[in-house]
Parts: C-alpha cells; sequence; structure tokens
C-alpha cells in the first residue's frame, strides 16, 4: 500500500508499483509545432538544414564545415532519383578536407576508442539530446541516413 | 545641538568680551606707539631719531621673524601631509583588488607631488604585484611569463590626461617627475635584479630635455609608451620584444568571445554552424584550450588508467572514451591566421586577460596593451572560486596549503597532494565539495588518506535536497570513507607544527594537512566598469535580458550571466549544462537570432555508487517540496543497485551488511510501514505558488524531458502523484 507522510514543508509518497500502473490523469499542454522559441531537430520546420543542432557535432563548424554543409545541403536538396548522385564533387571535397585532419575526423569504425574530434558527448546519456552532442566518428554515412531515413 | 548651544551661548559673551579686549589692547598698543613715536620724535628733535627708529625695528624684525617662523612651519607640515598621504596611497595600492583606481591615485599624487628623492625608495618598496599603470610597463611585462598577467592600465587614457595637464601647469621639474614615476613602477615589474638598471635610467632621463617628453604626452595613450621607450636607454631591448609579442594578436575579429570555458566554445561552435566563414576569436586568460570541468571532479577521479591525470582522458557513460577538451587542437587555426584563412573558423589566444572594454569604439584592450575590435562579442568570463575570509587571513602557510578548486591545475596538484598527505579537509557541502569528498573519500583506504568534510548545513547538498533526502545523502557520503562534520562554522585556521588546525565556532578543533575549500563561486565582472554594464546586487553577475543581450554588440552567457529566465523569472546559473545552453542560445542571438532564454539547462550530480540523481529548473531546499518514491522492495536495495550497476566495488562489503538485514524484514509478512526509509528511486517536486519550478530525479535515469515539459508548461497541478506516474520511477 502507498502512504504519505509530511515533514515539515516538504511532502513524501511512496509508491508501490501497482499504484502507478494506471495512466495519469495529468493534463500536459499541447506543443506548438510552430514555436519559434523551440530549439528544433536537423530539419527545421521550413525545411531547412539545422546547422546548429547538436545532432551534427561540430561537423559544420570544424576546418572543414563549408565542405560539409556543402554535400549536406546539396544532398538534402537532392531531386535525383538517386538522392545524392549528382552531388558526388562536393563529397569528395569534403572527404579531402576530412583527411587533412585524421585526428578531427578519424577513418577508422565506431568500435575504435577514437580521439575526441568531431564527438562531443556529455558525461551522461541521458543528456546527450541537452548538451553537446553524441556523434559517431563516421558520421557523414549516418548524417547522410538520417534524413533517409525520416 | 542643545549643548553645543548652550555651550556656544555661554562662550559667545566671553568671546565676545575677550575679541573686544584684544582689540582694545592692539588699539592701544598700536596707539600707545603711534603716540610713542611722535613723543619720542618730539622729545628727540635734538639728538636724533636713533631710539625710536630702534624700537619700531625691534618691532618689524619680531612681526618679521613671527612671518618667516609660520612660513616654514606651514612648509613642512604641508609636505609632511603630502609624504604621509603618499605612503597612505602605496598602502592602498598594495592591498589586492584596489586595483585601477589605487594606481590611478599614485600616479597623480606622483605626478603632483615634488617630493621626488621620497618617491623612490617608497615605490621600490612595493611588491611585484601591484597594479601598474602606464603602456610603458608592457615592454618589461612582455618578457614575463604568461602565468602573470600583470592588471594593465585600464585607465590608460585618463591618467595620460593628468599627466598631460600636470606637466602643462607645473615647471619643468615635475615633467621630469612624471617620467620618472612612469619608469619606476617599470622598475618592479621584471626580477629585482633588474630593478638596477631601471633607476639608472631614470636618472638619465631626469636630465634629458624635457620637451621631448611634453610633446609625446599630448597625443593619446599608444604614443606614451614610444615615448617612454625613446627616452630611457636600458629598456630599449623590451619595444622590440612587445612589438613582437603584440604580432600574434589580430587587430580586428568580428566576433570576440572573451573567455575559453564551456560557453564560449559553446557559442563559437553555433556562430561557426550560423554564419558560414565566420571569423572567432576566443581570448582566454588561461594557458588550456577550451575543456569541460565536470569530470575535474567525478570521472577523473574513478579512472582506472594510471595516466589520465596527465592526458585528461576519461570513460563516459556509454563506455566511450573521451578527453576533456572539446576539440582537439587541430580544430582550432592560429590566430594570426584568422584574417586569412579561406573559410574562417575559431582561432584561440591562451594567456591575454581582457582589462578594458570600449564600447563606444568597439574595441578591448589586453592585458599586454594589445587591442582588438570586435563587431559583435560575447563575455563569458566565468568566475574565481569563492575563499574564506579566515583562510585569506591566515596567513602564507595556510593559503600554501589551501587549494581553490576549478582547472585543470588545481585537479593535478589536488591529484598529486592526495598521494603525499595524510589527511585532507574539504569545506563546503555543495556540489563541488561533496563530489570532491566521494571521489577522495574512494582512495582514501588505498592511500591510507583522512578524508574530512565540514559544512554549516545539517547535510551534504542541504540547500539542494529537502532534509530527509540531504540526510540520506550525507550517510552515502561517510559510507564512501568521508568523515564528515556538520553544523561546522569556520572560525579560524592556523599553520601548527607542520599542521593546519581548523578551530570552529562551536570550539572543535580539527588538525588537517590540506584544506580544499568547496564554498562557491565568485562571478568575474571585472569588465563591467570599463564597459559601462550593469552587475545584478541580488545573483551577482552582468544583468542581461531574456536573449542574453547587455548592451547592442555584447552578449554575456554561462555564470556570469544573470538573465532572465520568462518562465522562472531571473537567475543566474552555475551549471554545466546551462552554459552550454546559454553560449549556443548568444552564438545564434549573436549571428541574428533574437531568441530568448526558453531550453531549460539540466544538472546532475554522482555520489558515489548509490546517489545518482539529474534536476531541472530551480531546485531549492528552501521551497516546499513534494517527493513520490518507489516503495523499497527487496530489488530495490543497495546491492542490488551496485550490482545492476557494476560499480561501487569499494564500499560492497558494508552495503551488503545492510542489504541482508533489510532481506529479513521484506520476507516477513509486510508490516503497513517500514522501519526503514529506503529513498532508492524517485522524483522530488519543488513548488512556487503551487506551481512545479523544479525537479529532481532521484536515480531514474532518460526522463528529463518529461520533466523539462513539466516546467515547460507551469501548470498548477492539483495531485502531484498523477504527474510522477509520467516518469515510470518503477522502471529502469
Amino acid at each position: 500500500m502507498s502512504y504519505c507522510k509530511q515533514e515539515g514543508k516538504d511532502r513524501i509518497i511512496f509508491v508501490t508499483k501497482e499504484d502507478h500502473e494506471a495512466p495519469s490523469n495529468a493534463e500536459l499542454i499541447e506543443d506548438d509545432p510552430n514555436d519559434p522559441y523551440e530549439d528544433h531537430g536537423l530539419i527545421l520546420p521550413n525545411g531547412d538544414i539545422n546547422w546548429n543542432c547538436p545532432c551534427l557535432g561540430g561537423m559544420a563548424s570544424g576546418p572543414c564545415g563549408q565542405q560539409f554543409k556543402d554535400a549536406f545541403s546539396c544532398f538534402h536538396y537532392s531531386k535525383e532519383e538517386v538522392k545524392g548522385s549528382d552531388c558526388v564533387e562536393n563529397f569528395r571535397s569534403m572527404q579531402e578536407c576530412m583527411q587533412k585532419y585524421p585526428e578531427l575526423y578519424p577513418q577508422e569504425d565506431d568500435n575504435d576508442s577514437a580521439p575526441s574530434g568531431g564527438a562531443d558527448n556529455a558525461p551522461t546519456a541521458s543528456t546527450s539530446t541537452d548538451s553537446l552532442p553524441t556523434s559517431s566518428p563516421d558520421s557523414t554515412p549516418a548524417a547522410t541516413e538520417n534524413p533517409a531515413a525520416s | 545641538m542643545f549643548k553645543c548651544k548652550a555651550v556656544w551661548n555661554k562662550l559667545a559673551p566671553l568671546v565676545r568680551a575677550s575679541s573686544t579686549l584684544c582689540l582694545q589692547n592692539a588699539r592701544k598698543s598700536v596707539l600707545r606707539h603711534g603716540r610713542r613715536l611722535e613723543m619720542v620724535q618730539k622729545a628727540q628733535m635734538s639728538s636724533g631719531p636713533a631710539g625710536g627708529g630702534g624700537e619700531n625695528t625691534l618691532y618689524y624684525v619680531l612681526v618679521g621673524a613671527t612671518c618667516l617662523g609660520t612660513g616654514v612651519y606651514a612648509y613642512r607640515t604641508v609636505s609632511g601631509d603630502k609624504e604621509r598621504y603618499n605612503e597612505r596611497m602605496i598602502d592602498l595600492v598594495n592591498r589586492p583588488k584596489q586595483g585601477p583606481r589605487a594606481a590611478e591615485a599614485v600616479t597623480e599624487v606622483v605626478a603632483g607631488s615634488k617630493e621626488e628623492p621620497v618617491e623612490e625608495p617608497t615605490l621600490t618598496e612595493a611588491p611585484v604585484e601591484e597594479p601598474l599603470v602606464t603602456e610603458a610597463v608592457v615592454e618589461f611585462t612582455e618578457s614575463k611569463p604568461v602565468t602573470e598577467p600583470l592588471v594593465e592600465a585600464s585607465i590608460p587614457e585618463p591618467i595620460v590626461e593628468t599627466l598631460v595637464t600636470e606637466s602643462v601647469v607645473e615647471a619643468s621639474v615635475p615633467e621630469s617627475i612624471i617620467e620618472v614615476s612612469v619608469t619606476e613602477p617599470v622598475a618592479e615589474a621584471p626580477a629585482v635584479t633588474q630593478s638596477e638598471e631601471p633607476l639608472a635610467s631614470v636618472v638619465e632621463s631626469e636630465t634629458k630635455p624635457t620637451p621631448v617628453i611634453i610633446a609625446a604626452h599630448v597625443p593619446e595613450a599608444s604614443p606614451v609608451s614610444e615615448s617612454a621607450a625613446v627616452s630611457e636607454p636600458a629598456p630599449a631591448a623590451e619595444p622590440v620584444e612587445s612589438t613582437a609579442a603584440h604580432s600574434d594578436v589580430p587587430e580586428h575579429a568580428p566576433y570576440l568571445l572573451i573567455g575559453g570555458g564551456t560557453a564560449s566554445f559553446a557559442a563559437a561552435r553555433s556562430i561557426r554552424a550560423r554564419d558560414p566563414g565566420a571569423r572567432v576569436l576566443i581570448v582566454t586568460e588561461e594557458s588550456e584550450l577550451p575543456y569541460m570541468r565536470p569530470p575535474l571532479s567525478k570521472e577523473l577521479w574513478f579512472s582506472d588508467d594510471p595516466k589520465a591525470t596527465e592526458t585528461l582522458r576519461f570513460k563516459q557513460w556509454n563506455g566511450k572514451e573521451r578527453s576533456i577538451y572539446f576539440q582537439p587542437p587541430s580544430f582550432y587555426i592560429s590566430p594570426t591566421d584568422l584574417a586569412k584563412v579561406e573559410n574562417g573558423g575559431v582561432a584561440v589566444l591562451t594567456g591575454r586577460k581582457v582589462v578594458h572594454m570600449d564600447v563606444r569604439e568597439n574595441k578591448v584592450k589586453l592585458s599586454d596593451g594589445a587591442e582588438i575590435s570586435y563587431e559583435k562579442c560575447l563575455i563569458a568570463t566565468g568566475g574565481v572560486p569563492r575563499n574564506l575570509q579566515v583562510i585569506d587571513r591566515a596567513g602564507e602557510e595556510v593559503m600554501k596549503r589551501t587549494t581553490l578548486f576549478r582547472k585543470i591545475e588545481d585537479f593535478r596538484s589536488l591529484e598529486k597532494i592526495s598521494r603525499e598527505v595524510k589527511s585532507i579537509t574539504i569545506i563546503g557541502g555543495g556540489f563541488l565539495g561533496s563530489e570532491l569528498a566521494c571521489a577522495l573519500g574512494r582512495r582514501s583506504t588505498d592511500l591510507g588518506l583522512e578524508v574530512i568534510q565540514m559544512f554549516p548545513e545539517k547535510g551534504n547538498m542541504g540547500k539542494v535536497l529537502p532534509e530527509y533526502l540531504s540526510n540520506w545523502t550525507t550517510e552515502k557520503v561517510r559510507k564512501e570513507g568521508v568523515n564528515i562534520i556538520m553544523d561546522a562554522v569556520v572560525k579560524n585556521v592556523s599553520y601548527k607544527n607542520d599542521k593546519l588546525e581548523i578551530k570552529l565556532k562551536d570550539g572543535r578543533l580539527i588538525e588537517t594537512d590540506h584544506v580544499v575549500a568547496a564554498v562557491g563561486l565568485e562571478p568575474s565582472v571585472e569588465l563591467a566598469k570599463s564597459a559601462g554594464l550593469e552587475v545584478d546586487s541580488d545573483f551577482g553577475g552582468y544583468r542581461v535580458n531574456a536573449e542574453l543581450q547587455a548592451r547592442s554588440n555584447i552578449w554575456v552567457a554561462g555564470d556570469a550571466a544573470c538573465f532572465y529566465d520568462i518562465k522562472l523569472g531571473r537567475r543566474r546559473v552555475e551549471h554545466h549544462d546551462h552554459a552550454v545552453v546559454s553560449g549556443r542560445l548568444a552564438g545564434e542571438n549573436m549571428t541574428g537570432a533574437s531568441k530568448p532564454y526558453w531550453h531549460q539547462s539540466m544538472f546532475w550530480s554522482d555520489l558515489g555508487p548509490d546517489v545518482g540523481y539529474e534536476a531541472i529548473g530551480i531546485v531549492d531546499s528552501s521551497l516546499p517540496t513534494v517527493g513520490v518514491f518507489a516503495k523499497a522492495t527487496a530489488k530495490d536495495t543497495p546491492k542490488a543497485a551496485t550490482e545492476q550497476s557494476g560499480t561501487g566495488i569499494r564500499s560492497e562489503s558494508e552495503t551488503e551488511a545492510v542489504a541482508v538485514t533489510l532481506k529479513a524484514e521484506t520476507t516477513a509478512p509486510p508490516p503497513p510501514v517500514q522501519q526503514k526509509e529506503d529513498y532508492g528511486k524517485g522524483v522530488v517536486f519543488y513548488l512556487r505558488d503551487n506551481v512545479v519550478v523544479g525537479i529532481v530525479l532521484w536515480n531514474v535515469f532518460n526522463r528529463m524531458p518529461i520533466a523539462r515539459k513539466i516546467i515547460k508548461d507551469g501548470e498548477q497541478h492539483a495531485d502531484l502523484n498523477e504527474v510522477a506516474k509520467l516518469f515510470n520511477i518503477h522502471e529502469d
């Protein structure tokens, strides 16, 4: 049985699992998807790419930021049948740039405990959406896959 | 008042009487003299005016001597006063934090005084740390190592003006004094050995033609340094050095970020993401590239890697290893390349402090005299750890054995000390104090180290958690091997027999080898004066609006920003995530966004294997709270928790004992009320006028978005148990 006690101004409630099984009747306000103040994900409401998304990590802000933005924008707006097939040049120049900074853009797999370059993780996993992001070293293919998935 | 009046009434007639008497006497004596003169003259017409003349001469001699004596006395008193005044000014300057004001007073006084020989000895006695005044200093400071940036002339222009007016008004001698005074402080800057030479040069400059100096003084600040350099043979080598040192500082930075911490880096990233090709310059006092602070009091202490202290790498929650530096050095470009690089970038200027901000001209001045103009500026200067007054006043031996923990060097130094001493005392029961106590407590058995933590509250996190949770936390910290002393107000700290002795207000005496003071942060608002920025009197820090803007082109983020939170009111937050969120927001607004602070930042803390919580909003223990906890079952024993998380090897033996007793209790038919409350998992709501303004997620993770939503709504919920259901606290 759940019970409750009061210690001065503080109230303490102990609840069993059964008591919390019934769905909550607490009312939450519905979110406005067009709220200008809200942080947005990777894609903004108007369809543009949110370069400031924590999910991109340092990709858009690093030394190869411009090349990354060109390549990714090209892919995003590509209307070809094979999406991004007209963007090969952009991706190539991005790859070239990234090869100049192996510390920042490691070419190895995820499994290696690579230096932090490009990957900024907040120490707690649950804060990943809030603080600096989790981006894997080979975020290039991941990034291109995300829009396809969404 | 009445007394005065009564006294005055009594004295007045006396005074009047005496004054009239005086006058009468005077008149009489004058008349007498006059008559005597006449009489004498009449009488001695035959013998000549010798006698009367004699009397007259005596009179004149007496009066003359009196006048002369008075004059000499007055002169002596005035000059003596001036001397005493100068000494007092030197004293003021010697006191820390008197800074530019005192320095200005010193120069004015020195410039104005005629007691030149007296000045030299008093000034040479001044310690090296004295905030120095003119740009002539610049040349000498260049050669000094980065770790001692001297406070540069935050008021070079007014002083030059003072000097100019002085030199114009006074005679040529004071002008050379000005030159002398300029070079005098310069002598202090380098090591003592050099002081001989500048003094010699000082003597020489005196004899140099003063018109050169006057002409040079009239134009503004920078030429002064040149003229000073020109007139001094000894520092001839220095000007060359100074220009060389200045050359790595860009003259202009479209985006200037003052401070090189978390908020600054987040802003840099945000600016670069939104403004293609942006050129961002970060100026930091530290010698390190931007890094994150939380691991310095948590993960780095628990690392298995013995080289962790050097490499500053740690393992995250998800097992992935990373460095505390946000980005490796290859991410940044060099400050000299900032203007040239095609696509822009982020440059970091380390070891330089911004000491003056000219908002009208949109430029700042660094500690080495270099000037940087900007278009948009962010102030993210953070703060410095507060110290206890009793330690500040306790003397050098105590200060040497005290750590104020904030930077990488503090971590490295404390880590080394923890391996060398036998006893460490942490003063402060908040986040930093408790985390450090746990970290050191964990090492205590291996190192044979006694760890003591003392604070004025009744329990750890006493100002954050409600009393029952605070007590529970204190027990956990004790289990980590920390000797906790509550209700402890430090009255006095002294150094005796190679140990530190801490005396508490209630008389208790604690002996220890080293002290860590974790008693809060003082926000750095030194630029407020020169920039004309408002400082908040309630929370400290620069006062900014909801968009983090202080003035037209100036934003403030991080620990130093006292901002308006639309939902929760004006506040100042000293947490890591807030630095990231506010830095990012400031960067957005610097690139034209105009968004207010809306995404609520969170914070977290881990104290040992049993206590880990995340929190959001205003979490102040003085607010009424409602806590909803999962009722303890056999599954939620501390042992089960440690087994699940796979941590806490050290404290396992103790937790096993506790778990056994609990298990025995629950196998019997469950009593209606449990004997011992175990606040294993739950959620605590902090209320203000019945609205939830803060939430603590106690040992439940990955639920922050729900908590954020509840605070954003700002609704008055009738039954908070229903709200708690949204968190599913019984599940992992």
